[in-house]
C-alpha cells in the first residue's frame, strides 16, 4: 500500500495541452474517484500514474519516491482496464498468475494466491476457461482477480464497470466497495457514473478540460460545489441554473421574484449572478405561493417523478417523491427554499457568505 | 430457415465449376506425368491415357539432378521464409506500435522498393553479388529473396499487429513484463495466424521464383527447382513426361506446408480485415 503524490503534473501531446498543473495528494489506503466529462483527461492522468504515458512536466511520487522515469513494470501498480485486456491465449488461472510468474514467485505461493483471489471473486469453477468462454461479468471479475493476486501498492481502475449491464454494475460496485474495505488498498477509480463516484469515493476529484475543478468528499461536492461546472456535473438530474441579480442579502430572479438568502454574500449589490438549485430541492407549492411554471413533460421513474417545466421560458427540472405530482395540472407553482440555493458569481465561482 | 432449392444448387454448381477450372491444370500435370512417352503424341487429347506408368518419376528421382534442385529449393525457400518472417515480425511490430521520427520515410522507402520491375534490378544485383562471391550460391539467393520479401511481409505483419489491442501489452507491462517480454509472451502468440500467413506467402514466393534463380545461378549444384525444370527442355525436344513428374513432386512440399499452416491461415487471412 502506498501514497501517491501528484505535483504540478502536466501533459501535452505536441502543442495540445491535455492536463494543466494537476496537484493531488492521495493518502495510503484512500479511494479516490476521478470524474469529468469525456475527453477531460481522466484516463490520461491514470495512465501517467501507471507509467503508460510519459509526464510532460511536474513530478509524480509513489510512496515518496519519484517515479516519473520509472517503467510501468517497476511501479508495482495494478490496473483494471475498461476492455479488461485479458490475455486471450491464457486461461483464467494463467491470466491471474501471469504477474506472479514474471516475478518468479514460487509455484506453491502462486497457486495459493490464485486460489484465494478466485474464491474471493467466485471464480473457482472457471479457472480452466479461456476469456473467450466467459460472460462480460465473469471477465470483469477475472480482471479484478488479476489485479488483487499480487497485492500491489495501488489499484487503478479505468471505467471498469462501463461494459456491464445496470444490474451487474450495481453488484460489482458493492463488491468493489467491500473489497476496498477488506484490502484497504490505495485506489484511483475513473468513472462517468454519478452513483459509482458518490458511493465508492473517499474523495472525488472533479476534472474539466484538463484542470482539477474540485477535490473533496462526495457530499461536499454535492452540498457545496466550488463552481458552476461541478454544480452542474454532480447530481442527477442535473442542477437548474437561473440568471439573477444580487442585492440586499437576496437574489432577484428575471421575473422579479426576490428570494432572500440565509446570510449575505461577499458581493456588491447589483452584481450579476447565477443561481442554482437541485431538482430534488425545489418545493411544489399551492396556488399563489411561488413562481408559476408550465409542465412540459412528466417522467415517473418508479422511485420518484421528474417534472420537466418551463419557468420564465427556460427549461427547469423538479424531482419529487410525491405521487400527487403525476396528476399535476398544466401549471404548477415552484418554491425555492433559500437554504438550498447555490449562488455563483460571473466567473462561475461559488459565492461565499460575507 | 427454409431456403429455396434453386439458388442453392446454382451456388454449388458455380463453386464446382470454379474448382474444376482451378484444378484442371494440376490434373493435366498429373495425367501427363503418368502417360508413357510413346502414347503422349499418338493418342490425341484424352482425359486419361490407355496405359499409365511411373517410369518418369523413377527416372527423375534416380537419374536426374532433380533431388539436388529439390534440396536447394527447400533450403532457399525455408530459410527465406524463416528469416523474412522474423524480420517482418519485428519491423511490423515497430511500425504498428512505435512512433518515431523517420517512420514516414521508412514506410515510403519500403513502398518504393516494391515499385521497380525486378528485371531492371537483375543486372545491378548481379554486379553487387559477384565481388562478394554470392553468385552461384544458395546464400546469395536467400539474401536477395529476403531483401525483396521483407517490405511486403512487414506490411502484412503490421496489419496483424494493428488488429491486436494495445491494452494487452500495456496490461502485461503493468503486470511486470518488459516491452520485449510482453511482445514475446503476449503479442507473438496472438499473431500466430499472421506469422503462418507470412511464412506461407514468402515460402511460395521463393519456391516458385525463377528470374533471379536463373540469372544468379549457373550449373546444377546451386540450382533451385524452377531452374531445374528448364533442364528438361533441350534444344530439340521437351521431355514433358519427366518435366511433369518433377512438377508434381515439387508441389508436394508446398502442399504439405500449407496443410500444416492452414488452420492458422484461414483465421489469419481474415483476422486483419475485421476487428474482433
Ligand atoms: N495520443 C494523443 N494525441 C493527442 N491527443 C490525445 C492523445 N491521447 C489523448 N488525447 C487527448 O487528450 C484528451 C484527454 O483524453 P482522455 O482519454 O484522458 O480523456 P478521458 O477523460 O479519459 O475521456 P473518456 O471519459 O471519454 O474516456 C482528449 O481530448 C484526447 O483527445
Ligand atoms: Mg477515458
Amino acid at each position: 500500500m502506498a501514497s501517491i503524490d501528484i505535483q504540478n503534473v502536466k501533459k501535452a501531446y505536441g502543442h495540445v495541452k491535455v492536463l494543466h498543473d494537476i496537484d493531488l495528494q492521495i493518502k495510503d489506503g484512500e479511494f479516490v474517484v476521478l470524474v469529468g466529462p469525456s475527453g477531460c483527461g481522466k484516463s490520461t492522468l491514470l495512465r501517467m500514474i501507471a507509467g503508460l504515458e510519459g509526464v510532460t512536466g511536474g513530478e509524480m511520487r509513489i510512496d515518496g519516491k519519484r517515479v516519473n522515469e520509472l517503467h510501468p513494470k517497476d511501479r508495482d501498480i495494478a490496473m483494471v482496464f475498461q476492455s479488461y485486456a485479458l490475455y486471450p491465449h491464457m486461461n483464467v488461472a494463467g491470466n491471474m498468475s501471469y504477474s506472479l510468474k514474471l516475478r518468479k514467485t514460487a509455484k506453491e505461493k502462486i497457486a495459493a494466491a490464485v486460489a484465494s483471489a478466485a474464491s474471493k471473486l467466485g471464480l473457482d469453477p472457471l479457472l480452466d476457461r479461456r476469456p473467450k468462454a466467459l460472460s462480460g461479468g465473469q471477465r470483469q471479475r477475472v480482471a479484478m482477480g488479476r489485479a488483487i493476486v499480487r497485492q500491489p501498492k495501488a489499484f487503478l481502475f479505468d471505467e471498469p464497470l462501463s461494459n456491464l449491464d445496470a444490474r451487474l454494475r450495481e453488484q460489482m460496485r458493492a463488491e468493489i466497495k467491500k473489497m476496498h474495505g477488506d484490502l484497504k488498498a490505495t485506489s484511483i477509480y475513473v468513472t462517468h457514473d454519478q452513483i459509482e463516484a458518490m458511493t465508492l469515493a473517499d474523495r472525488i476529484v472533479a476534472m474539466h478540460g484538463g484542470v482539477v475543478q474540485q477535490v473533496g468528499a462526495p457530499l461536499e461536492l454535492y452540498d457545496r460545489p466550488a463552481n458552476l461546472f461541478v454544480a452542474g456535473f454532480i447530481g442527477s438530474p442535473g442542477m437548474n441554473f437561473l440568471d439573477a441579480t444580487y442585492s440586499a442579502g437576496g437574489v432577484t430572479l428575471r421575473d422579479g421574484t426576490f428570494v432572500s438568502l440565509p446570510s449575505p454574500l461577499a458581493l456588491d449589490d447589483g452584481a450579476k449572478v447565477t443561481v442554482g438549485i437541485r431538482p430534488e430541492h425545489v418545493v411544489m407549492g399551492g396556488e399563489g405561493t411561488g413562481m408559476a411554471a408550465s409542465v412540459d413533460l412528466v417522467e415517473p421513474t418508479g422511485f420518484g417523478i421528474i417534472l420537466h417545466l418551463s419557468l420564465h421560458g427556460l427549461a427547469f427540472k423538479v424531482f419529487t417523491l410525491d405521487r400527487a405530482a403525476l396528476s399535476a395540472g398544466p401549471n404548477v407553482q415552484v418554491v425555492f427554499p433559500s437554504q438550498h440555493l447555490h449562488v455563483f458569481d460571473e466567473g462561475g465561482g461559488r459565492c461565499e457568505p460575507r | 430457415m427454409k431456403t429455396s432449392l434453386l439458388p442453392t444448387i446454382a451456388h454449388r454448381l458455380a463453386i464446382l465449376a470454379y474448382v474444376i477450372f482451378a484444378l484442371f491444370p494440376l490434373y493435366w500435370l498429373f495425367k501427363v506425368s503418368l502417360t508413357p512417352n510413346d502414347l503422349l503424341y499418338s493418342e490425341g487429347v484424352r482425359m486419361w491415357p490407355s496405359r499409365t506408368t511411373w517410369e518418369h518419376y523413377s527416372f527423375v528421382l534416380q537419374h536426374s539432378a532433380f533431388p539436388t534442385f529439390f534440396k536447394n529449393s527447400l533450403i532457399v525457400s525455408g530459410s527465406t521464409a524463416i528469416i523474412v518472417t522474423i524480420c517482418a515480425s519485428l519491423s511490423g511490430y515497430a511500425l504498428s506500435r512505435f512512433s518515431f521520427r523517420a517512420k514516414y520515410w521508412i514506410v515510403g522507402l519500403m513502398l518504393l522498393t516494391q515499385m521497380f520491375p525486378l528485371v531492371m534490378l537483375v543486372a545491378p544485383i548481379f554486379k553487387i553479388l559477384t565481388p562478394l562471391g554470392l553468385t552461384n550460391s544458395l546464400t546469395g539467393l536467400i539474401v536477395v529473396y529476403t531483401a525483396f520479401n521483407v517490405p511486403f511481409a512487414t506490411f502484412l505483419m503490421q496489419s496483424f499487429f494493428d488488429g491486436i489491442p494495445k491494452d494487452l501489452e500495456e496490461a502485461a507491462m503493468i503486470d511486470g513484463a518488459t516491452k520485449f517480454t510482453a511482445f514475446r509472451e503476449i503479442i507473438l502468440p496472438l499473431t500466430l495466424p499472421g506469422i503462418a500467413a507470412t511464412l506461407g506467402f514468402v515460402f511460395t514466393a521463393a519456391w516458385s521464383e525463377l528470374l533471379f534463380a536463373l540469372m544468379l545461378i549457373n550449373g546444377n549444384n546451386a540450382a533451385t527447382f524452377p531452374v531445374g525444370l528448364l533442364t528438361f527442355v533441350s534444344k530439340f525436344s521437351v521431355d514433358f513426361g519427366q518435366m511433369m513428374a518433377a512438377g508434381v513432386l515439387a508441389l508436394i512440399p508446398a502442399a504439405l506446408f500449407f496443410l500444416l499452416i492452414q488452420r492458422y491461415l484461414v483465421q489469419g487471412l481474415t483476422a486483419g480485415a475485421v476487428k474482433g
